[in-house]
């Protein structure tokens, strides 16, 4: 379970996240939706310390950690139960696909090179990649760039995985199957935190689509009722807008 | 003008020889030591580490803005004088503190710029795994820093080899001091000093074949 609560990030004077609660159940996929800019990203760097938040608490499985009181261990436990998924996918550029994946499994989990191996090249072989084993990112497609990326997010074991815009920075010939590794994870209920605008994949796999706008929760629902029903004119707007242009 | 004595350079070549371990020595030594202190203090200015990352500065500024013979010098024949514990200080380990520090100043700062130019996202994703800090610099950061590092790094090593020839003055006999030994003995100053001028044009050579292959090593992973 993730638990938010109260939550706020500010950079300057500039308020990103004004008090945001949110609880995430075991297995739920949580979409969050929005115009740029209103803090969707920042809310899931938050989440495991990539920013300082300014106030609130987080909680992830049976850790709550007060972010002013955080210590490094704090923030370094907190890390080691959520995995992040990046939208420039920011492999390790002097890793082969094999050793992006088990890189988790040999530094933090320290387990023997044999067993973290062998589990990297289980994990290539779900996200479709066994003979792309040896190979360096810059070989790669972006698409298979960005399954390692999930793949290296698998390996973790993490109690919830991250999603910033995973598809944003690809061709429109590599979101398809990035998508569908998504889809394939959702459905084995890995519990994910999704920040996209591929609204499609919002409705057909959400369990709940949140709505962010300035920094807080405007509305959140089921996809039926967000995308079919949404009370709030700001959703109403934005929802017409990006339909216009990305229709379900 | 007499005509170049070759015979006489001939039969210096191999006794020259004898001499060039201890030149490769003093420049094998002192990189090594050279690169660790280039680290050390490469990633105490990155990190910012209060009262070392000052410390830092001061020793990479005093070392960079100072001659090497003068330093070598001062280790020599200015800290015994100080210390009395270092009157046995010999002209070999003299050289190899003064090569040593001189060089750490200059290579850690090139160091520094390779470790600011690794992408954010890279120290990010790390972070993301749940490495700490020291991780990510062993095992993400440095290592694709020293790809970018390598082709100063070795400049500097060529240039320690060179500078090598100043423990001579120390009264240390490697190449040079070898050489100028010869020299004196024989009064063929051209001829010895051609020889041991090959020599470490050969080394350094050698040195730059070395540098391309690794640079082809270190490349492996950023070729499609």
């Amino acid at each position: 379970m993730i638990k938010l609560a109260s939550l706020s990030k500010h950079f300057g004077k500039t308020v990103v996240l004004d008090g945001i609660d949110l609880t995430i159940e075991e297995g739920e996929i949580v979409v969050i939706i929005g115009p740029s800019g209103t803090g969707k990203s920042t809310l899931l760097r938050c989440v495991n310390f990539l920013e300082q938040p300014t106030t609130g608490t987080i909680t992830v499985g049976d850790l709550t950690v007060d972010v002013n009181r955080a210590s490094r261990a704090d923030i370094l436990s907190m890390r080691r139960r959520t995995a992040f998924v990046f939208q420039n996918y920011a492999l390790f550029s002097n890793k082969t696909a094999l050793q992006n994946i088990a890189e988790r499994l040999l530094v933090v989990d320290r387990w023997p090179k044999e067993k973290a191996y062998q589990r990297a090249r289980e994990i290539l072989d779900q996200i479709g990649l066994a003979d792309k084993a040896d190979a360096y990112p810059a070989s790669m497609s972006g698409g298979q760039q960005q399954r390692v990326g999930i793949g290296r997010a698998m390996a973790t074991g993490a109690d919830v995985i991250l999603f910033d815009e995973p598809t944003s920075s690809l061709d429109p010939e590599w979101v398809e199957e990035v998508l569908g590794l998504m889809k394939q994870l959702a459905s084995e209920r890995q519990t994910m935190m999704v920040v996209t605008h591929e609204m499609s994949f919002a409705r057909d796999v959400a369990d709940r689509v949140i709505f962010i706008d300035g920094g807080r929760i405007v509305e959140q629902g089921p996809p039926s009722e967000i995308f079919h029903n949404p009370r709030d004119p700001r959703t109403k707007d934005f929802l017409k807008k990006i339909l216009a242009t990305n229709p379900v | 003008m007499d005509v170049l004595n070759v015979e006489y350079m001939l039969g210096l070549v191999p006794v020259l020889l004898g001499y060039l371990p201890l030149t490769l020595q003093l420049a094998g030594v002192g990189m090594v030591l050279a690169l660790i202190l280039a680290c050390l203090f490469a990633v105490v200015r990155v990190l910012g580490i209060p009262v070392l990352n000052q410390l830092t500065i001061v020793f990479i500024s005093f070392f960079r803005g100072t001659p090497l013979l003068v330093q070598l010098f001062l280790f020599y024949y200015g800290l015994p004088q100080l210390v009395s514990a270092l009157t046995v200080i010999d002209g070999v380990t003299a050289t190899i503190m003064g090569l040593t520090m001189h060089f750490s100043a200059y290579m850690a700062e090139s160091i520094r710029a390779a470790i600011l130019g690794v992408d954010r996202s890279q120290t990010e994703a790390a972070l993301s795994i749940g490495m700490t800090n020291s991780q990510l610099m062993r095992r993400i950061v440095l290592p694709q820093a020293t790809r970018v590092a390598l082709p100063t790094l070795m400049n500097y090593f060529i240039d320690m080899i060179k500078a090598t020839s100043l423990a001579f003055t120390l009264g240390v006999t490697e190449l040079m001091g070898a050489t100028q030994k010869e020299a004196a003995g024989s009064f063929l100053y051209f001829e010895a000093f051609i020889v041991a001028a090959v020599m470490y044009w050969i080394v350094v050579e050698m040195l730059s074949k070395l540098q391309h292959y690794l640079e082809i090593r270190l490349n492996k992973a950023y070729s499609r």
